[in-house]
């Protein structure tokens, strides 16, 4: 398959996210502003999917738009008591905008000045028997340590919701 | 023929059986259902009621499209959207045969069960825009329950994926082929360590496709169709055909992962090299069986309320499947070189 096929999906997943992002902070709705962070989601899935990163999109997908962003939604959908709450004024933080305004230009100047040697996708894409390979043996200590870390969070919500009971 | 166009006939070709899924399959759960219950379903259009569903679309494309004051008209619009395309995308990876697929996808067990995860957030968004308290509280159910049973489903599956070695879903067929002793078809679902897998399996597919022990976010008769009261004509069936087409997606997958996919027992290779339409007839076949089997469970059971619904999968389903994942890791990686050597 040609090369404008692959570039034209890219440029339309990069304006997806960045706008999504975009339209997230923007609207006064706190519900819409939801839907668009899943929108930034399942974007940025697609870009995986577009780097031969299968596995990660499917993930990407599965924990991030399937369960982060729902569990999102169902708690902003529970808060709200009544509807008309979805939608609230919208003061604009000039402090935080300079800061975050600043962090991205101080990124951008470090990029350019240091010109970090890009990444190039190889040729053979290993596939997900390599990758669990890779994850089980060179990088197992980090897994294992990620599912105590994991595991800790896990029975601290437990403990912190289960009150008195437990 | 041009990969392009291979592309777009194979897309037109899924969207074309999902469409026939549809229809076949309002006409079947009808009669199904009518029969359980001792009554004849449709019997007027055609012989036995067999156009009915055909004059059900041909009615729901010409209704008029309703559009309430009061609802967020954008999200209102987008809902049926997002139920519809992850449905259709769930039977990309779907193995028909060894050659008829729409694609072959190294993770497609993954793909088929990421993809049904996106439905009920379109389900919330319905209830939400509809700006109707039955709506929403059906959506927040359909959140709820997405929650509590993605994680065991998943889980579940993990076992095959552990003996069969992929995730490919034509490559966990080839795992299930040839026989026990010559006899027993060497499918998933006769092996007696994967039999707690499979139940936990068929509970988190009966909740996935909001079957009736599960229905709670339509929930008819306690929250008028839930999610869908607000909903007409094509809108409206556009969700529900996204609904039947999950309970087919959902029986394939069944078939494929416990029942031997387009396996015939006992049927050598030369049958499937002389009849290339033989397979893909078994495995619609199997898929329909399955399907007849959730109906049957859909009309003998009623509803559970959402709390008991949220123990079983946090509570029961959850650590079952952990634990099944357990033992069959010992089991294979143990017991099985010294069961192999016994059986020779």
């Amino acid at each position: 398959m040609s090369e404008t096929l692959p570039v034209a999906a890219f440029w339309i997943l990069a304006l997806a996210s960045l706008g999504g992002a975009v339209a997230m902070m923007a609207t006064r709705n706190v519900v819409h502003a939801a839907f668009w962070l899943l929108e930034v989601m399942l974007a940025t899935a697609g870009i995986y999917l577009l780097l031969s990163a299968e596995f990660l999109a499917l993930v990407q997908v599965l924990v991030y738009a399937g369960a982060v962003a729902v569990l999102t939604l169902f708690t902003v959908m529970l808060t709200l008591r009544r509807r008309e709450d979805a939608v609230r004024e919208f003061p604009v933080a000039w402090g935080s905008m300079a800061i975050a305004s600043l962090f991205t230009g101080g990124i951008l100047l470090v990029l350019a000045r240091f010109r970090p040697a890009l990444a190039q996708v190889p040729e053979t894409i290993p596939g997900v028997e390599a990758f669990g390979e890779q994850m089980f043996t060179t990088w197992a200590l980090p897994f294992e340590l990620a599912s105590i870390v994991l595991l800790a969070a896990l029975v601290g919500a437990v403990w912190w919701t289960g009150g008195e009971d437990l | 023929m041009s990969p392009t166009l291979a592309v777009i006939v194979r897309l037109v070709a899924v969207l074309g059986l999902m469409l026939t899924n549809g229809v076949v399959m309002i006409y079947l759960l009808r009669k199904v259902l009518g029969h359980l219950h001792i009554r004849l379903g449709p019997m007027h259009v055609g012989w036995h009621g067999l156009l009915q569903t055909v004059n059900d679309v041909l009615k729901l494309l010409t209704k008029e499209d309703l559009t309430p004051r009061a609802v967020d008209k954008v999200l209102f619009f987008l809902a049926p959207v997002v139920v519809f395309v992850p449905s259709l995308m769930a039977y990309l990876a779907l193995p028909f045969s060894e050659a008829l697929r729409a694609t072959r996808l190294e993770t497609g067990m993954l793909f088929t069960f990421a993809v049904l995860a996106i439905v009920p957030i379109g389900i919330l968004m319905a209830g939400w825009a509809s700006a109707n308290k039955w709506s929403l509280l059906g959506g927040m159910r359909a959140a709820a329950m997405q929650i509590a049973y993605e994680v065991p489903l998943l889980l579940s599956v993990l076992p095959i994926v552990m003996i069969a070695g992929t995730m490919e879903l034509g490559a966990v067929v080839d795992a299930q082929a040839g026989t026990w002793f010559g006899l027993v078809p060497r499918w998933f679902i006769t092996d007696p360590l994967l039999w707690p897998t499979f139940l936990i399996f068929l509970i988190s597919s009966l909740i996935e496709v909001n079957q009736t022990p599960f229905d709670m976010s339509e929930g008819e008769s306690e929250i008028v169709a839930g999610f869908a009261s607000e909903y007409s004509a094509m809108k409206f069936a556009l969700m529900f055909l996204s609904e039947f087409s999950n309970t087919f997606v959902v029986s394939a997958m069944g078939v494929t992962l416990f029942f031997g996919g387009w396996l015939l027992p006992w049927a050598p290779d030369s049958w499937y090299e002389a009849v290339p339409a033989l397979a893909p007839i078994v495995f619609l076949t199997k898929a329909y069986v399955g399907v007849v089997l959730l109906w049957w469970i859909r009309g003998t059971f009623p509803r559970v309320r959402i709390d008991q619904m949220m123990s079983l999968g946090w509570k029961r389903l959850i650590p079952a499947a952990l634990a099944m994942i357990l033992i069959t890791g010992v089991v294979q990686k143990l017991l099985a070189p010294v069961l192999y050597r016994a059986v020779g």
